[in-house]
């Protein structure tokens, strides 16, 4: 028997999906849907795009419009898309990789430009599909194939990154706090503007067992005892602070002209 | 009725060209010598309802330009040397998804940053093998003004058609160098517009009826929700690993081209019916050549000009024909050595073919062209 969020939703043909038992894009995936429901958007409407990694194949189980583009360039086709079309609702789906490595120019200038479109980061601190090399999110002294000493890169925030090159909304959220995330995804759809919803996801596939994170349970337990919301974080001492993550709704920022409907307001300029 | 005469550089007809064709979108990122057809483009787009927009990067201007394509838009991005090494990859991604797209490359002096405001023609193999794997490749090279303007129209027709990205190779001297030129009235060229599903049967994204070579192309929000992906697809869109599959898809992407060469291949002939030597050339060394003919047949020397218009796919018929009646075919060309690979490989030995090119940024002279032929013969 399965979900009425997924049978209408989903491409039921295309399932079950390619990720690795204990991953948790598909708790993200299964969120954008029930967000999308809840606010009645029309699927012929929604254009899902993303770029290259383990995430980026969602979009092919998900029934809108929907394009999985090259390695890192999801947000530089999405602008297109949402520039030529702003009926369209624009989402986009990348994984840490994806957005911050290879494609970080294009979120830091979609960010800038404050245009329509909700990126979730499916952010799972390594690459997955090329097998558990180390990703600008991968935290220091880790280990990946490619850091079979220990990562000495320092790790990127990507949604205060977003959140400083210009995102009115950026919040962060985990695969165990589902319900808080769903409705920020909701929060990032209906924004006016360019939004950021970064999502720690788990891979216990090549992160977890390389970093000896335990079983996929184990690894979500983490998340739910690790993670403090920023406004809690806002009044506790600094001694219950230590080893602790922070998220939620890092801004939110209204009435910033949108850049579609800036361009729009050229069209009409010209048209006197 | 009067006639619509204006003086313009190759760019700015590149761009009139565009919107005659109907070009409503255009993503790119500035670069010498291409930089007035963005220039013009952001001027003229959003009076006609159509949008622009400068992207961070020119891998972003190619990405962009293919969004906006997906959503039924006519669509183009331009570019030179560097930024057209930039792009390569998603000129791939345009072809095996199937995207119309007009791709410019105003060609400079490479490699690398080279000679920015200097002209080349070094970019003949690299559009036909920049991108990586097997796939159909259409690229146009004019040689004028009102040419650019003409096959600028031409490329938006051809990617409409085709569903593949055309590339119009222009390069500094064409791009820069101003011409009169008559715009022609709307209606006087023939504009075509891709084939859309057809109401009420049941869209295949990637699917083709019997005979056909070309699927029609839904725009995203017009109601069919379907999948694009770099990936080998099947006929459904989406990916699929089987080598038949893959197989089955490359053949008719590369039949796209390879079975209408007639309709694609297109090139001048200049004074070669009396000629006992030809000159092949194409772009702006095809005018230098010209002239060069001009001045041998003064001096005696019966010369005339092979000028390719389509760069690919190759005039080979028509190549292989020049072999027999010529016994030498001298290629000028403004590289070290690119298109003469092509023109040898077709013509086997049966004609001598010679070279005559640079790379220094300096421009091909009649002089040089016409002391090349006089050496052959």
């Amino acid at each position: 028997m399965n979900n009425p969020i997924v049978e209408k939703y989903f491409r039921m043909d295309n399932l079950p999906h390619i990720w690795c038992p204990g991953c948790g894009n598909g708790i993200i995936m299964l969120a954008l849907a029930k967000a999308i429901d809840s606010l009645g958007l029309d699927k012929d409407k929604v254009c899902v795009v993303s770029g290259i990694g383990c995430s980026s194949r969602a979009p092919g189980y998900l029934d809108f419009n929907t394009l999985h583009t090259t390695h890192g360039r999801a947000l530089a086709f999405a602008t297109g898309v949402k520039l030529a079309n702003p009926e369209l609702e624009v989402i986009v789906i990348s994984g840490d990789g994806d957005a911050s490595a290879i494609g970080g120019n294009h979120l830091i200038h979609a960010a800038r430009r404050n245009i329509g479109i909700t990126t979730i980061v499916f952010n799972n601190n390594i690459y997955g599909m090329t097998g558990g090399q180390y990703s600008p999110t991968t935290p220091n002294g880790d280990l990946g194939t490619t850091a079979p000493h220990g990562n000495i890169d320092r790790p990127f925030d990507i949604a205060q990154l977003a959140a400083a090159a210009g995102a009115t909304y950026a919040a962060r959220s985990t695969v165990y706090h589902a319900n808080q995330m769903e409705k920020m995804i909701e929060t990032a759809i209906a924004h006016k503007g360019f939004s950021m919803v970064e999502v720690i996801s788990t891979c216990p596939t090549y992160y977890g067992r390389k970093n000896k994170k335990g079983s996929a349970a184990n690894m979500i337990a983490f998340l739910k005892d690790s993670f403090i919301d920023v406004k809690v974080a806002e009044k506790l001492p600094e001694e219950k602070k230590a080893g602790k993550f922070l998220m939620g709704e890092f801004k939110k920022e209204e009435g910033v002209v949108e850049y579609t409907v800036a361009y729009e307001s050229i069209i009409e300029r010209l048209k006197k | 009725m009067s006639k619509n005469i204006k003086l313009m550089q190759g760019n700015e007809a590149c761009v009139e060209g565009a919107l005659y064709a109907g070009m409503r979108f255009y993503a790119g990122y500035p670069i010498t010598p291409s930089t007035e057809i963005a220039e013009k483009s952001a001027e003229l787009l959003p009076t006609v309802g159509g949008k622009f927009i400068q992207m961070e990067d020119e891998i972003a201007g190619i990405a962009a330009a293919i969004g906006g394509a997906l959503t039924g838009k006519k669509s183009m991005t331009a570019t030179s040397g560097p930024g057209f090494s930039l792009k390569q990859e998603n000129i791939g991604y345009a072809m095996i998804a199937e995207i119309p797209l007009v791709i410019v490359n105003v060609q400079r002096g490479g490699p690398s940053t080279g000679l920015p405001t200097a002209p080349a023609q070094g970019e003949i193999m690299q559009a036909k093998w920049g991108t990586h794997g097997d796939h159909p490749v259409i690229a146009l090279s004019p040689s004028t003004v009102r040419e650019t303007f003409d096959l600028t129209v031409r490329a938006f027709n051809l990617a409409e058609k085709y569903r593949t990205p055309v590339m119009l190779l222009t390069d500094e001297i064409v791009g820069h160098m101003r011409e009169k030129i008559e715009i022609p009235e709307p209606g006087e060229l023939e504009i075509y517009n891709r084939l859309e599903p057809v109401e009420g049967e049941t869209y295949i994204p990637y699917g083709v009826r019997e005979g056909d070579l070309v699927p029609r192309m839904a725009a995203f929000g017009s109601g069919h929700r379907y999948h694009v992906t770099g990936l080998f697809h099947d006929e459904t869109g989406f990916p699929s690993n089987s080598t038949e599959n893959a197989g089955f898809m490359l053949d008719r992407m590369m039949k796209k081209v390879e079975d209408n060469l007639d309709d694609l291949i297109e090139y001048e002939e200049y004074m070669l019916d009396d000629a006992e030597v030809c000159i092949f050339s194409y772009g702006s060394s095809a005018r230098a050549a010209k002239t060069a003919i001009d001045q041998l047949r003064e001096e005696g020397i019966k010369a005339g000009l092979f000028r390719a218009i389509t760069i690919w796919p190759f005039a080979e018929k028509r190549v292989k024909a020049l072999a027999e009646q010529f016994d030498n075919i001298v290629v000028a060309e403004l590289n070290l050595g690119q298109y003469v690979y092509e023109v040898e490989r077709v013509v086997k030995g049966a004609a001598k073919v010679s070279h005559v090119g640079k790379a220094n940024g300096d421009v091909l002279t009649p002089a040089e062209i016409a002391a090349k032929v006089k050496e052959v013969l």
